[in-house]
């Protein structure tokens, strides 16, 4: 597991849906750093000039609810974000954010604590998030070991090029 | 306990015993993506070290979202996915055969019962109407899907949804699934499945069935399913591509709580700005005035659909300062309303027919909404700049609101322009 990340919360409410995190105006490319250019300019359209590399969003319920567009999360990380906290996840980003390798932390007293401006420390081993600037610390409960697993291979891409090669021996 | 319909298939699509919450690695039946997530499914293929997918004749490329190519990115990525497609020997259609994927796979028979389908697009919940466990996710899954044959898959808690009574002709598949999302909320399924059963839903033709299973996304459900009966079947067995075996939930499975409509209580509703589950009856809308109407979509673009809207605009006008734009979502929904004669009913009241496209639906292409304008949809999501503007509004709802919409100019109960005897003609009585 990697060390302690820090940066500053943006914070936003219930069900982000992945249009305004990514317009579907904008998915005639799947470049991250392009796409991350416009990264949730219909919900707040100065985010990215305003946010510093390392920052993350914070959110409430259903965050990434919508369309399947694996562009959100990559969006996401192509504007510079460390991480997304939210209360709860829409499914498909779930599973997307794991597959791109975008941090995403599910904790819902962590998300209502948290407001834009403060001073947030992930630690992905421990498995906390720390509230610096409010002085609180919260528990993040893991990962399903499976996608312990997958994330420990590091992702979907090398899991599945490993299942490839075993299935090329057995043959 | 018993199993729900999901837990049945997936537990037939693996050596696991599927019970709920299990995360379970299962053999996939069809696997598709379309001209957004193609291309970048494509290359997280080849980064895989993939060679061939699965099975040619089990996976599919459809160019429907900017179709035909809006501009040169469009054209660009839409070619990729082609490239990928031709060199795999895969199911591709090209533009002027295509439809939209949620339309056209069921219609071309490669969505079946009993099935498991993975489409990289969040509508391909729209398959459960078959009683297919058909699910959507990311471009990458997909890819992994293509080069597996398998993916993982959490066994979900269901949601079991009833309708009970008759059910009057103005009410559509779009009152339905509007009306249960209004219950729930956005979130109220996330994570889990739906399934729809019992007597209210015997006699409802498949296309509502379709439009109900698309939006099991928007109330946030892996996908939402129908229990197979003899309409599913009929449809499955007259267009089959391959052999199936439908499933069934067992008599004493466990839900998580079942939701039950009465139809005598049911209105037609819509879903007002910027959610899907904003759902209000049409008649307590305030009656709105509007800027542009779009029948169409994965949701709405069926013959039904089409039928429904043609017969209340039959001899009418779109209203002065509207546009309406049709968009039926293949091209056996075109043929079939080109020779019943629905195009030139649209055409002569002032309506736009357009090739069969996602277009608008997504803020694509084909009627972009400006800042300050509003729009009856019968798409499946209203949320802000979904269909351009971020400024823009979008009401969802069904196609004979959104007709009986465009005659008048404001959002309109289909009911306020329509006689008794009009809604028995609809029903073919």
């Amino acid at each position: 597991m990697s060390s302690t990340f820090s940066g500053k919360a943006w914070k936003y409410g219930d069900h982000i849906d992945t249009d305004v995190i990514i317009p579907a105006r904008h998915l005639v490319s799947s470049n991250e750093s392009e796409l991350g250019k416009h990264c949730m300019e219909d919900i707040d359209k100065d985010f990215v000039h305003k946010m510093s590399r390392g920052d993350m969003i914070v959110a409430g319920e259903n965050f990434g609810c919508g369309s399947s567009r694996e562009h959100a999360p990559l969006a996401i990380k192509g504007a510079g974000c460390s991480c997304v906290i939210a209360a709860s996840f829409a499914r498909i980003f779930y599973r997307n954010s794991i597959n791109v390798g975008l941090p995403i932390l599910e904790c819902p007293e962590a998300a209502a604590s948290i407001e834009t401006g403060d001073e947030v420390v992930i630690d992905p081993s421990g498995g906390t998030i720390e509230n610096r600037t409010k002085g609180k610390t919260f528990k993040v409960a893991p990962f399903s070991p499976f996608l312990q697993d997958l994330i420990r291979q590091g992702g979907l891409i090398p899991y599945v090029r490993r299942r490839l090669e075993e299935r090329g021996k057995s043959e | 306990m018993g199993r729900t319909l999901v837990s049945a298939i997936i537990a037939a699509h693996s050596s696991q015993e599927a019970m709920e919450g299990e995360i379970c690695q299962v053999k996939v039946d069809f696997a598709f993506a379309n001209d957004i997530t193609g291309a970048p499914a494509a290359a997280s293929f080849l980064e895989m070290g993939a060679e061939k997918v699965f099975d040619p004749q089990r996976c599919a490329f459809l160019p429907d979202h900017f179709t035909p190519n809006k501009d040169i990115a469009s054209a660009e990525q839409t070619k990729n996915g082609r490239e990928f497609a031709k060199k795999q020997g895969m199911l591709y259609w090209e533009v002027g055969r295509v439809g939209i994927e949620h339309a056209f796979l069921p219609e071309q028979g490669y969505i079946l019962p009993g099935d498991i389908i993975i489409g990289a697009d969040s509508h391909t919940c729209t398959g459960g109407a078959l009683g297919a466990l058909s699910t959507g996710v990311g471009s990458t899954d997909l890819a992994a899907v293509w080069a597996l044959g398998e993916t993982w898959l959490k066994v979900p808690p269901t949601i079991r949804v009833e309708f009970k009574g008759k059910r009057p002709s103005w009410i559509t598949g779009k009152d339905m699934i509007l009306s249960l999302i209004g219950r729930i909320s956005v979130q109220g399924a996330r994570y889990m499945a739906l399934e729809f059963g019992g007597e209210g839903i015997e006699d409802l033709p498949m296309d509502d069935r379709f439009t109900i299973a698309n939006m099991a996304v928007e109330a946030g459900a892996k996908t939402g399913l129908f229990v197979p009966d003899g309409k599913t079947l009929e449809y499955a067995r007259s267009r089959a591509a391959r052999s199936f075996t439908p499933l069934y939930p067992d008599r004493d499975a466990s839900y998580v709580r079942t939701e039950i409509f009465d139809f005598e209580e049911m209105t037609p509703v819509a879903a007002m700005p910027h959610s899907p589950d904003n759902v209000k009856p049409v008649r307590e809308c305030g009656s709105p005035e509007i800027d542009q109407v779009f029948i169409g979509a994965c949701t709405n673009g069926r013959l039904r659909d089409i039928e429904a809207a043609a017969k209340m605009m039959e001899g009418k006008k779109v209203a002065d300062g509207v546009r309406c734009i049709v968009i039926p979502a293949s091209y056996e929904v075109y043929n079939a309303a080109m020779d019943k004669g629905y195009l030139r009913t649209f055409t002569e009241a002032g309506a736009v027919v357009c090739t069969p496209t996602c277009g608008p639906c997504l803020g694509g292409h084909m009627g972009i909404l400006a800042a300050g304008e509003r729009c009856v949809s019968t798409s499946n999501r209203n949320f802000v700049g979904r269909m351009g503007s971020p400024k823009s509004e979008l009401i969802l709802a069904s196609p004979l609101t959104a007709a009986a919409s465009a005659v008048t100019g404001r959002l309109t109960d289909p009911r306020d322009v329509a006689s008794a005897e009009f809604f028995n003609t609809l029903e073919g009585k």
